[in-house]
């Protein structure tokens, strides 16, 4: 297609300017994080990493970080083992209900978060289990799992059944060729999977609120609690940084990982 | 067929013969494999969906504040029956749709870009860079606005030596927060979309005499529709269910803000359940048109 050379420039402007308006927001954040000031007024008159080791020294921060990653450590497990399985049975075998499953895998990203919660919280109530860690592990596998499952399932469609055919026609059985050919050709998607579902469940506020009972905070929590105090604000905007960091890492290794970069964005979208 | 001799034949040990039984028999294997993420989804996901439906129709007494198990519509009457839950339902809806529309705006350039001009590896820094902020820090950003909109933030900093003042804690905050946050869900399938069609098929297009304009319209467009649908399904869900930032940048009440009260402050499970349809209803609608439109193959 041949285009007009002033629309040429002006993608180039657009996505100069669309990659501005996503990063700059992330970027003041970061300032304000170094803000010697206890208020947060704009421009930034100098700078402290005090609000960084006050944060670390603060015991609510620091429970609330341990929680955080043991749920997401949990969540990614549990949803590790889902998802992988349900990825296998939908690739390998034509069933009744196969295409409900694929639809009603989505749902969990599909459907309002808050809807999820609240369901949740619900059916919690009702069975009388108390409200601690490991429901909010539940919450967060709901949606986790669809995306351990996207990925392995990309992964196994772009993988030749003729090597585990050959594998079979060599002699190897079952778990052998699972072991050999099998698991080995989908690695790097798990991984890749588990480091997104990890991140999702670690900044995850939205479900939490309603999973998480009275008693239990993950870093978002507290954030979400504490936002409003004028006196916890340096430290609230040290717990947004270390919530984005901690996020955004696995986020950064997952890409790495999948050589085919819209894989990684299609597991969730 | 002719029975290997045994010389050849390894050793059956146990999980040979389990790997043997599970080859000869695929639906035991289908089983094994299908139980517990079926089990997790029917009870745990699906199963709390239908308590959460059946609550729904259930009420709080209003002398003892007790639930009420005997089924009743009266929440749906009440939600239904106009007044502020109409209003509510309709700026939600109409807030969706805008930030859906938004995001389509600030999506295609980039997409565009990324998929049919830039170079290979430059797309690859680009994806990455969308990606990031997709999956990272969602009350982060909010938070991060709510400091960017204050009196003394960024924004009125900037606009005042136009003589000009940023929206404040406001409705049209939340629409940008909004199409702030859900940006890069829209711009992802959009590129994965326009990155699939065939270059073969613009070629095409000019071939036959069809300028930019044309092609784009006439070509592009509709081969994009359904990453753009899909795109919408998420712009649009996320919008719908947000309590966090109408309560982190306006005074303006949402769906989720009424369900959220509903139940922290109300107690009213029940009513927040009837309520909470209203969002599920639209999605399902939503998500029926979709996959007719083909957005699921471009999810």
């Amino acid at each position: 297609m041949i285009m007009p050379r002033w629309v040429g420039i002006a993608l180039r402007i657009a996505t100069v300017a669309v990659l501005a308006f996503v990063y700059i927001p992330i970027g003041i954040i970061i300032l304000y994080s170094f803000n010697a000031s206890k208020v947060a007024t704009w421009p930034i008159q100098s700078f402290t990493v005090d609000w960084y080791i006050k944060a670390f020294n603060d015991p609510g921060i620091r429970a609330a970080l341990w929680m955080s990653v043991q749920a997401a450590v949990g969540a990614t497990i549990l949803s590790l083992v889902l998802g992988s399985l349900l990825a296998l049975a939908v690739h390998r075998f034509r069933f009744f209900g196969r295409d409900t499953i694929a639809f009603i895998v989505i749902l969990p990203l599909a459907l309002p978060g808050i809807v999820t919660g609240l369901a949740l919280n619900t059916a919690f109530r009702a069975i009388g289990i108390d409200f601690g860690i490991m429901t909010i592990i539940v919450g967060h596998a709901t949606f986790c799992v669809v995306v351990i499952y996207n990925n392995a399932i990309a992964r196994l469609r772009r993988t030749s059944r003729s090597f585990e055919e050959a594998s079979a026609d060599l002699g190897a059985d079952t778990f052998t060729t699972f072991r050999r050919i099998t698991f080995p050709a989908i690695r790097t998607a798990l991984v890749a999977g588990a480091l997104l579902a990890f991140a999702l469940s670690f900044d995850e506020i939205i479900v939490t609120n309603f999973t998480a009972g009275a008693g239990t905070q993950t870093l978002p929590l507290w954030i979400f609690n504490n936002y409003q105090r004028p006196n916890q604000l340096p430290l609230v905007n040290v717990a947004a940084v270390l919530v984005l960091v901690i996020s955004i890492i696995p986020v950064y290794l997952a890409s790495r990982l999948t050589s085919d970069p819209a894989t990684v964005g299609r597991a969730r979208s | 067929m002719t029975t290997p001799s045994a010389a050849v034949r390894p050793p059956a040990s146990p999980a040979r013969r389990a790997a043997a039984a599970l080859y000869r028999h695929p639906r035991i294997q289908l089983t094994a494999l299908l139980a517990a993420p079926l089990g997790w989804l029917v009870i745990a996901y699906l199963g709390s969906l239908a308590l959460f439906l059946i609550t729904s129709f259930w009420h709080v007494d209003s002398f003892s504040g007790n639930v009420v198990t005997t089924p009743t519509l009266a929440n749906y009457q009440e939600i239904l029956g106009g007044g502020i839950y109409r209003t509510i339902t309709l700026r939600t809806v109409g807030m969706a749709l805008l930030v859906t529309v938004t995001d389509i705006a600030l999506a295609f350039p980039i997409a565009f870009y990324m998929a049919r001009m830039a170079s290979t590896r430059k797309r690859g820094l680009l994806a990455v860079s969308i990606l990031l902020p997709l999956w990272s820090g969602y009350l982060v950003k909010v938070y991060a606005w709510r400091l960017i909109l204050s009196q003394n933030g960024v924004l009125n900093w900037v606009l005042a030596p136009f003589g000009l003042e940023g929206p404040g804690y406001s409705i049209e905050a939340v629409w940008i927060v909004e199409s702030y946050l859900w940006l890069p869900y829209m711009i992802i399938p959009i590129f994965a979309g326009l990155e699939r069609i065939p270059g073969s098929l613009l070629e095409a297009s000019a071939d036959l005499g069809g300028r930019a304009g044309i092609t784009f319209r006439r070509v592009i467009v509709p081969l994009a529709l359904p990453a753009i649908v899909a795109g919408a399904i998420f712009t649009f869900s996320l919008t719908l269910g947000d309590y966090i930032t109408p309560t982190l940048v306006s005074n303006t009440r949402f769906i989720g803000n009424v369900i959220y009260d509903l139940v922290g402050v109300a107690g009213n499970q029940p009513l927040a359940a009837a309520y909470a349809m209203v969002p599920v209803t639209i999605m399902l609608i939503f998500l029926f048109v979709a996959r007719r439109l083909g957005a699921f193959d471009a999810l």
